[in-house]
């Protein structure tokens, strides 16, 4: 049997975890500002889900650790550099297409490997990813359904939702990059090996683009760096205003 | 009346406060009660409907606070992820609850494909009963809603969503 070294799998829940804070974080600045009263709701349910699991996933990193730091103490009491998140949750929410197109790469993504995580040899993850897969299952159909409405609606919005597919798919390679830490413990039953995920994820985008009347990008840039903590500005910025109460004032509460 | 009798019917006067029509025990939340025979002691354990419902923390709360009034002295209230909580747990009463408080019961069971593209469910209207009714916004007032109308007697209405 394989032992699982305590700093893999720690580091292993802080990436999902920190994927998922970082990407509610975003999608909550959208609260009151929405176009419709309907999308506001739907961005913010989606936001809470993300929320539920990255507390889950940061307390289970937390623990693993061993060295006393909370789901709070993560989240609030990081730098920049400790912060693992992929680049493409980080990306500004800039218009509504931009938003719609960064969270459909991610559902994308995310519903198979949320899948494949249920089976997980560690049963906290397991059952974080057992709850989270019913979820994204909603967040996919609504974030689809958006790429296909604004895709396939005016000149205007099929521009737009181009511009944006074409701006963030880059950024989506990185959710399938696997390192030597992820390698151990796919060997190990306990991490998803992404690079088996893609097929699906190229199914979804080809399918859905197609019915949106959009055309799948090119770009061959590939831009990754975030499990390292190489950030782009705008993380700092989020960081900036979600961390300033705990900055400022540490450990308080109400 | 046996304590587990005891601990479950405490647990039934819980609601959960964005549902309060239906228990906590119809919604199938509550997963296990564990009671000592003498009442000194009592482990409900509870599980999430959404991962980030903000209501967990209140129904865990209200939980304590039951178990406590019925007696029991030493109360734990243990949160339980898997296996993950569906909409299937909901009891036929707490359907039934559902549709008198204008929310319609999840259609069908939870798991599966529907939720992905398309497939949306056919929901019947708990005022009029009528399936010719269409979804409004995939998302409604609770992460675990939907918001739907009533294109006959044309009124706005709650969906609980399966999951």
């Amino acid at each position: 049997m394989t032992t699982i070294s305590k700093d893999d799998l720690f580091t292993y829940a802080l990436r999902l975890g920190d994927d998922s804070l970082i990407l509610g974080q975003r999608l909550g600045d959208w609260c009151a500002r929405s176009p419709e009263m309907e999308l506001d709701m739907a961005l913010m349910n989606v936001a809470l889900d993300l929320f539920g699991r990255a507390r889950g996933f940061l307390t289970h990193a937390g623990a693993v650790e061993g060295a006393g730091r909370d789901e709070d103490a993560l989240a609030f009491r990081r730098d920049i550099e400790a912060f693992t998140n992929v680049l493409l949750v980080e990306q500004p929410n800039g218009s509504f297409a931009d938003t719609i197109a960064r969270q459909f790469l991610f559902d994308a993504f995310d519903l198979p490997f949320m899948e494949a995580l249920t089976t997980s040899a560690d049963e906290t993850l397991a059952a974080i990813a057992a709850k989270a897969v019913k979820e994204t299952a909603y967040h996919l159909r609504f974030s689809a359904e958006w790429v296909v409405r604004l895709g396939d609606g005016t000149e205007d919005s099929h521009r737009r939702m181009q511009t944006a597919l074409d701006a963030l798919w880059p950024y989506a390679h990185e959710l399938f990059e696997m390192d030597a830490t992820e390698d151990r413990l796919c060997a190990a039953g306990v991490a998803v090996d992404r690079g088996a995920l893609r097929g699906r994820f190229d199914d979804m985008l080809r399918t859905t683009l197609t019915e949106a009347t959009l055309t799948l990008p090119k770009s061959a840039w590939r831009p990754a760096g975030g499990r390292q903590g190489r950030h782009s500005e705008p993380l700092g910025l989020l960081l900036a205003e979600m961390q300033w109460m705990q900055r400022a004032y540490p450990g308080c509460s109400w | 009346m046996s304590a587990d009798r005891r601990a479950w019917d405490a647990l039934d006067g819980v609601h959960d406060p964005e549902i309060p029509h239906v228990s906590i025990v119809d919604l199938g939340i509550v997963r296990s009660v564990t009671a000592a025979p003498d009442g000194s002691h009592v482990e409900a354990a509870l599980s999430p409907t959404y991962s980030g419902c903000p209501a967990v923390s209140v129904i865990e709360l209200d939980a304590e606070m039951a178990l406590r009034q019925a007696g029991f002295r030493s109360v734990t209230v243990r949160r339980v992820m898997a296996p993950a909580w569906t909409t299937d747990w909901i009891t036929p009463r707490g359907r039934d609850r559902l549709t008198a408080a204008g929310i319609a019961p999840p259609a069908g069971p939870a798991g599966g494909k529907g939720a992905l593209l398309g497939h949306a469910p056919q929901v019947a209207c708990p005022q009029c009963g009528s399936l010719h009714t269409e979804r409004l916004s995939e998302f409604g007032s609770t992460a675990c809603k939907a918001l739907y109308r009533c294109r006959d007697c044309l009124e706005p209405f709650d969906y609980f969503k399966c999951l």
